[in-house]
């Protein structure tokens, strides 16, 4: 399929190979949001007149749009965020730190990113937690058998990513919700990598807490979302005070908005979150069954074709996603990062907020290749020929 | 200097950088630098007598670039006071800005002359050098 119309920059012949961090947006996101800002650009809850009436029901229908893109139950249980990080954050901050004590245990992985261990970290300091590492197999993928041997008596939530950013691979959701739950064990989901590349349905899986970021699935940045049973989120004190209150004459007489609202005051990214939806509308046409299979078909072709470089290391090979973690031998990460630049390729280099990861990979930094459905084998081609050269570091210097 | 040579030197001191290999000793003050992108990371000790800079270490995992203008600057810097050290670090960032400077003083690390026509290596460029500045204003 041909993807120039909606993504004009690879016209320019850019190769963009760093989706994990965001991907391209395409002109339909954009043009819904100036829609918005150029037709009906008024504050949502606010007004009583048309304009504002309209972008009430543009928001609310796109939080309608995202409770059905992963099958939520009810609107209230999908609030807006500015993305993963604060919907962490939000969960980790304004739920697990009035409900855990001292000795609880919380499992987490040596590949999560920075937003699903610096909390967590933190809560330790300050409330006495304990956090653990569930083992990561050889491969560095996630272990069933390797979390049941974790879970002690202590173990209270369990916070991982349904996807990895550095490794990749997908992690069952669904039956690590299930042993979790028969412990009595929360279960967290950082889906900042899975959301647009493999269906999600919480009811399905059962999760208690799940975060997303618009900007990683055609989306705009700075929208996020999390989702959470309603009477988790119902006891979530994370409220930022402001407009989400009803009345306020006196600290004694605050009186709080219904789930979702008291979760967010202030005015929302209205124009983004109207343009997440059609971000999540385009992904729905395209389709999640083939995004997965078309990112997973095109990584192994390219690892096919690195594997047969004498130069290339590569760490993820066998495993089944849309990432490719590799280095060129004696080659500082960032220098083939750079030296890819020259040929308009987009790779994203360094330890990607993944700073615990460096520990079991016995190297620090690697070359990430990550996918989506927009790039092509005669791309990959094109990132295999340049990495065909024996003097990659010397031509990457400049000089 | 011809580009071949500048190249030669470059490898040279990311392959072998000079004073690679921290001593946790306390007459050496210590300072620790990473850059934004999250990457580029060096710890560097730094011992200073009666204003001469007497030693500079470093560890850290970094660029090419990052790496060869550390150990390039280290080399150059021991033995200077610390006046002089201070001035050829403003020199070698005057010259990474393209603003007027000494060149004569500068030696081998005007090899560096040309790293903005590449944006992402100016930080690198700057990353331990500044850090050995950090310590002198201390
Ligand atoms: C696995 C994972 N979680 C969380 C995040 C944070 O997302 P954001 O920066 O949008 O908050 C990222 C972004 O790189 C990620 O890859």
């Amino acid at each position: 399929m041909d993807y120039v119309n909606e993504f004009p920059i690879l016209k320019t012949g850019l190769i963009y190979f760093d989706n994990g961090a965001t991907t391209l947006k395409p002109k339909r996101v954009l043009d819904k949001m100036n829609d918005y800002y150029l037709n009906y650009p008024s504050n949502a809850h606010r007004g009583d007149y048309t304009l504002s009436l309209k972008a009430s029901k543009e928001l609310e229908d796109s939080r309608t749009c995202v409770k059905d893109f992963i099958n939520a139950k009810s609107n209230k249980e999908i609030v807006f965020t500015s993305g993963s990080t604060e919907s962490m954050n939000m969960a980790i901050y304004g739920y697990f730190y009035h409900n855990l004590n001292k000795y609880d245990e919380v499992l987490i992985t040596k590949a999560e990113h920075a937003s699903n261990i610096v909390p967590w970290f933190d809560l330790e300091n300050k409330l006495g937690i304990k956090v653990k590492y569930i083992p990561l197999n050889d491969d560095y993928t996630f272990s069933i058998d390797n979390l049941k041997e974790s879970i002690t008596n202590n173990t209270k939530v369990v916070s991982i990513a349904e996807i990895t950013n550095v490794i990749g691979d997908t992690r069952d959701i669904k039956e690590i919700t299930r042993l979790c739950h028969e412990k009595g064990i929360k279960v967290l989901v950082d889906a900042a990598q899975s959301a647009g590349h493999i269906k999600i349905d919480v009811q399905d899986t059962d999760v208690d807490f799940l975060a997303i970021s618009a900007h990683k699935m055609l989306g705009p940045t700075g929208v996020g979302v999390l989702y959470g049973k309603e009477e988790l989120l119902n006891e979530i004190d994370y409220k930022k005070g402001g407009g989400t209150t009803i009345s306020f004459d006196s600290p004694k007489e605050i009186e709080y908005k219904e789930l979702p609202y008291k979760l967010e005051a202030g005015t929302q990214n209205i124009a983004g979150i109207i343009g997440f939806r059609e971000a999540i509308n385009y992904v729905n046409e395209i389709g999640l069954d083939y995004i997965e299979k078309y990112t997973h078909d095109l990584k192994k072709y390219l690892v096919e074709k690195l594997s047969k470089l004498d130069n290339i290391i590569l760490y993820n090979e066998n495993v089944s996603g849309s990432t490719v973690a590799f280095n060129v031998k004696d080659v500082f990460a960032q220098d083939t990062a750079i030296y890819l630049d020259k040929f308009n390729i987009c790779v994203r280099s360094g330890d990607h907020c993944d700073k615990k990861l460096g520990d079991e990979l016995k190297i620090k930094n690697t070359v990430r290749v990550s996918l989506y459905f927009y790039n092509t084998k005669e791309e990959c081609d094109k990132l295999v020929v340049a990495l065909n050269n024996d003097k990659i570091l010397e031509e990457s210097l400049g000089v | 200097m011809d580009n071949e040579i500048k190249r030669e030197l470059i490898l040279e001191h990311f392959n072998n950088p000079v004073n690679k290999g921290l001593v946790d000793d306390p007459s050496y003050i210590k300072e620790s630098k990473s850059n934004a992108s999250c990457i580029d990371h060096f710890t560097i000790e730094l011992k200073l007598e009666d204003d001469i800079v007497k030693d500079i270490r470093f560890d850290g995992e970094a660029c090419a670039i990052a790496t060869s203008s550390l150990s390039i600057a280290i080399s150059k810097l021991i033995g200077k006071t610390k006046e002089e050290a201070i001035n050829i670090i403003d020199n070698y960032n005057k010259m990474i800005a393209h603003e007027e400077y000494d060149k004569d003083l500068l030696e081998e690390l005007n090899i560096y002359e040309d790293i903005s026509k590449q944006p992402a290596r100016v930080n690198c460029a700057l990353l331990g050098i500044n850090g050995i500045k950090d310590i002198l204003k201390k």
